[in-house]
């Protein structure tokens, strides 16, 4: 016995003085569009776009920033066993303990960052999301064909996440060689269970949804339900994953370098490796190890931020 | 409809309490002008505003309103629950004289639970998943009696035997998951009433249950609360409930109380436009089929402030200008309270209105 | 109880041997002829013939299969190509360094990182919550490696308050019964083996344990948070109870079933960094061992290696669930 909810009919009075949040009035929005919009207003969103927007525009735009070639060792001549030249008019941030320009070094680091951190997370999404989204896809319509695709996908999964991502990493980069080739693949196929797992998950969660039941009982063909109801609404977490795991594969592209298993060129500029030569020169030059890492960290939290912003955004939990 | 209880209006002595009894006559509760406003980073909202009303021991009290009336900010602000930070609170909240207001954090503990106790709306949620019942009755008998660890099993036992859950014992050792939605409601009672408190506020009680167990549940509620001597504070916003258990009602519509009366005069005759609307809209057995219900037009977030106008004039059919730009006052006589300017005079003139 | 743990035994066994099957799989398909690139530059066509008859390369895939699975059941993980010691014998050697330095990282970051994050969410936006947070994103996204070189920069070479890395200073004449360096210390009651074991755990337990202990005050912060919001803690607040009974019983101990859950997925990443973190500290431990065989590309060793840790993983996630079952009734009943 309770007292019906009368239709509302057009409201005369705007601005009320007990209705509440006038912020759930965004109806109309669609999830992303209003994603966007609190992203916009988000100063952590903020912080993180400017970071990648500068690391970005470091990588693309290394040789107009250094007048220096990477890797060139031209001034090995000044750096003594005792000494590394420190910053001068010629060097900014003085030489490496190979004679190369540090700066040049660093700026080039960031284009190999990029490089490698991008395309590795790229590959591991791709790969990923379709295993999830078979998985997932299947998983939710169900049937004997599409639970075994479902339970055979998972079970490689689970191989996969039964060895810790980077030592997954080690064991591939150590398999293929040393190459750039071998270290983007290595942390690729690292993250490829994280994102199948993940997708699956939402996509699993959606079958489960109201909607989804609505839609079944329209009679529309579950495939139809899946490719364009139930995969869009899942791309949430996945994406704000693989911003967050651009943030994670560069920090691997400079500890598998660091292990010794990073492309073997030392043409290339690379900060892990760079961090690793600097190692037994702490005594007389402690910015070589120093500037490398910073550069890692703030790149790293460039992403880390963006991500977790987006991940605010996407979530309505978490809306003020 | 339920058939209303029999519950004496006149004060009853307060059998189990902790502190003295009250002088004969004297309110147990007496909120006195409650203001509640939530802060937020740029702006104010005003929850419960001259809110005044009294239970006297024993008595049953209900404050019914929609969602949004303010009703469960109201019994919030009662127990002390309310978040300090963003929440002013102003008015007085006198329980059994002492203003609880003005109680620190460790009075207030002493009270809660042991004096004046509070069942929840939602029963799936209030209660800690990953502890067993038995300890989360037990813990306010040790907490208020210092009882010992097989004295607690005891009265828990007994406390579930008498809200009506079968085989008590075994259930005590059990998870708020294992029972069902009306189970766990049975151990809120049990847990609000282990300690015979003199005052019990019963938020929704019954809203989240089966329709079938809400009447159960109540049932238990309002017979315990009977045979314990406490008075109840009953919020709802379902005047079916309200005609069954409760002596005194008041009808809360946006953050203030618009119609205090006993219940008999309230049902017979209300003269709130509100509370007419909200009786019409009740099914009846006895309604001919086919008869449409009458909603009350309009919806709650129609609101115009209560600072200068009356915040139902816009979904009522008698509102004329002055409704529109002074602010009504609660006026009492008879021993009733209302806050219109244009009473209704009979139930019937008001069907015929709207 | 007892069911549920043999049945998450039984989902091990297809991971394993699923496991078992792709490591197999991952030394034969490296370029070439297995026995010459596991021997690499050094390879001579006796050293071919030697390495073909110890491993069986020139038998039938099932067969060396049946006969990898079967030495593995016995406890032999390989033996490694460079020195000739089986890999179990040199887990036996190595393992407690690392044992030692894993759980006094996690020890740092679960009791630093749970306090820390329980009284940021109690203190949410305040300046208390705001530098915990901060801090936390800051120890996210440093990389151990990274961590762990500037400590050693600053602690050891700066300010010599700390030795610079090994498990102990060799001139100690320390006696060594269970290779857990703190532990034989106190056992043969040598009590300065025993703190100068403990001085050189210091930094490469802080460089190892900042991650997980960021991780675990994010987490922990974000359950706390959630729990006070729930209507079970106002019950609590509703029966009167005691501040320190809530904040136990209501509120930690249900805040605490993502905490575990986070702890537990901390093991992976404490072996993964545990491999840079003895390498920046010549911490002898397994990490150490690990690199060595990867710069050697011993893999023999790599792949006994990763078996081996995959297997540690999946016991202690199987220990995660044990625990997380005994803290919420509801999994026990799923």
């Amino acid at each position: 016995m309770s007292i019906p909810i009368p239709p509302a009919g057009p409201s005369t009075t705007p601005g009320a003085s007990v209705a509440l949040d006038d912020k759930d009035l965004e109806g109309g929005l669609s999830l992303w569009q209003g994603a966007f919009r609190r992203l916009r207003r988000s100063p952590t969103a903020w912080c993180g776009a400017v970071i990648v927007a500068l690391f970005v525009v470091v990588a693309a735009a290394a040789p107009l920033l250094t007048s220096y070639q990477p890797g060139s060792t031209q001034w090995a001549g000044d750096v003594t066993t005792t000494e590394i030249p420190g910053p001068s008019a010629d060097h900014w941030l003085g030489l490496d303990r190979y004679g190369s320009d540090l700066w040049t070094q660093l700026v080039y680091g960031a284009r190999q960052s990029l490089l490698y951190g991008v395309i590795s997370t790229v590959l591991g999404l791709a790969v990923g999301a379709t295993l999830g989204a078979l998985a997932g896809g299947f998983g939710a319509v169900g049937g004997r064909f599409g639970t075994v695709v479902d339970a055979t996908i998972m079970r490689l999964v689970d191989i996969m996440l039964a060895v810790p991502s980077l030592l997954l990493a080690v064991s591939i980069a150590a398999m293929l060689g040393q190459s750039g080739t071998a270290v983007v693949i290595a942390i690729g196929a690292a993250q490829v269970p994280v994102f199948a797992r993940l997708l699956r998950g939402s996509m699993l969660a959606q079958g489960k949804a109201d909607y989804v039941l609505a839609a079944n009982a329209l009679g529309l063909r579950r495939s139809r339900i899946v490719m364009s109801h139930m995969l869009p609404n899942s791309m949430g977490p996945t994406i704000v994953q693989a911003t967050l795991n651009l943030a994670t594969a560069i920090i691997e592209v400079a500890a598998l370098s660091y292990l010794g298993l990073g492309a073997p060129d030392p043409a290339i500029a690379e900060w892990g490796r760079m961090l690793v030569a600097a190692q037994d020169r702490f005594d007389d030059a402690a910015r070589l190890a120093i500037l490398p890492g910073v550069a890692i960290a703030i790149t790293a939290l460039g992403f880390t931020l963006f991500g977790e912003a987006l991940r605010e955004s996407l979530d309505p939990r978490t809306r003020r | 409809m339920a058939v209303p209880t029999t519950t004496s209006p006149t004060p009853e002595p307060v059998p189990g309490g902790g502190a003295g009894p009250a002088t004969p006559g004297a309110p147990l509760l007496e909120v006195r002008d409650l203001r509640v406003r939530f802060t937020g980073r740029d702006r104010a909202v005003t929850a419960v505003d001259e809110v005044s009303f009294t239970v006297s021991p024993g008595q049953n009290v209900g404050l019914v309103g929609e969602s949004g009336s303010g009703k469960s900010v109201t019994s919030m602000a009662v127990m002390g629950l309310l978040p300090r930070r963003g929440v002013e609170v102003s008015g007085q909240i006198l329980f059994d004289g002492e203003d609880l207001l003005l109680a620190d954090r460790k009075r207030l503990d002493r009270l809660r639970g042991r004096e004046v106790a509070m069942v929840f709306q939602d029963p799936m949620t209030s209660l800690n998943p990953v502890v067993p019942v038995g300890t989360q009755i037990g813990e306010v008998l040790q907490r208020h009696f210092g009882m010992r660890r097989k004295e607690r099993r005891e009265r828990a036992a007994e406390l579930l035997a008498k809200v009506g859950i079968p085989d008590p014992r075994r259930r005590l050792d059990d998870h708020p998951h294992q029972l069902s939605g009306g189970m766990r409601q049975r151990v809120l009672i049990a847990i609000a009433l282990a300690c015979e408190p003199r005052l019990l506020i019963a938020d929704e009680p019954t809203t989240a249950l089966d329709v079938t167990i809400q009447a159960q549940v109540l049932d238990v509620l309002a017979e315990l609360v009977d045979e314990a001597g406490a008075a109840l504070l009953l919020i709802t916003h379902d005047l079916g409930v309200v005609a069954g258990v409760c002596d005194e009602v008041n009808v809360m519509y946006a953050g203030r109380i618009v119609e205090q009366a006993p219940r008999r005069p309230l049902f017979r005759s209300p003269a709130h436009p509100y509370t007419g609307g909200l009786l019409a809209s009740i099914p009846r057995l006895d309604t001919p089929r086919g008869r449409p219900l009458t909603p009350i037009p309009g919806s709650p977030t129609q609101t115009v402030p209560w600072t200068d106008a009356c915040a139902f004039s816009p979904r009522c059919a008698h509102a004329d200008d002055t409704c529109r730009t002074t602010s009504p006052r609660l006026e009492h006589a008879d021993g009733r309270g209302l806050r219109c300017f244009h009473p209704l005079t009979t139930p019937a003139a008001l069907t015929k209105e709207l | 109880m007892l069911r549920f743990v043999v049945r998450r035994l039984l989902l091990l066994v297809p991971v394993l041997i699923g496991l078992s099957v792709l490591l197999f799989a991952w030394v034969r398909a490296l370029p070439g002829d297995p026995a010459r690139s596991l021997l690499g530059e050094r390879a001579t066509d006796a050293g071919v013939e030697r390495i073909n008859e110890v491993y069986g390369f020139d038998r039938p895939l099932v067969e060396q299969y049946v006969s990898y699975v079967g030495a593995l059941l016995r406890g032999d993980f390989g033996t490694s190509i460079q020195t000739g010691r089986p890999v179990t014998e040199s887990f036996i050697d190595y393992f407690p360094a690392t044992i030692e330095l894993a759980v006094t990282a996690l020890l740092f970051a679960v009791v630093i990182g749970v306090p820390l994050g329980y009284l940021a969410a109690r203190h949410q936006g305040r300046w208390l919550d705001t530098t915990v947070v901060t801090g936390s994103l800051l120890g996210v996204v440093t990389p151990v490696f990274f961590l762990a070189i500037l400590l050693k920069l600053v602690f050891a070479n700066w300010l010599g308050w700390l030795p610079t890395g090994l498990r102990q200073d060799p001139r100690i004449d320390a006696t060594h019964v269970t290779n857990f360096y703190v532990l034989d210390g106190f056992l043969t009651q040598e009590w300065d083996a025993a703190f100068n074991a403990m001085a050189h755990l210091v930094l490469p337990a802080i460089a190892l344990g900042t991650i997980p202990l960021a991780i675990i005050v994010r987490i922990t912060r974000a359950a706390v948070a959630d729990v006070l919001n729930e209507d079970y803690v106002r019950t609590a607040h509703a029966k009167g109870l005691a501040a320190a009974t809530i904040s136990r019983r209501h509120v930690l101990r249900n805040a605490l079933l993502p905490v575990v859950t986070t702890i537990g997925l901390q093991a992976g990443l404490l072996l993964s960094g545990a491999v840079l973190t003895e390498t920046v500290f010549s911490f002898n431990g397994i990490g150490s061992y690990l690199f060595t065989a990867i710069t050697r590309r011993d893999y023999p060793v790599l792949q006994g290696f990763i078996l081996f840790i995959a297997l540690l993983y999946c016991l202690i996630n199987l220990l995660v669930d044990v625990v997380y079952g005994l803290i919420d009734p509801r999994v026990r009943a799923a």
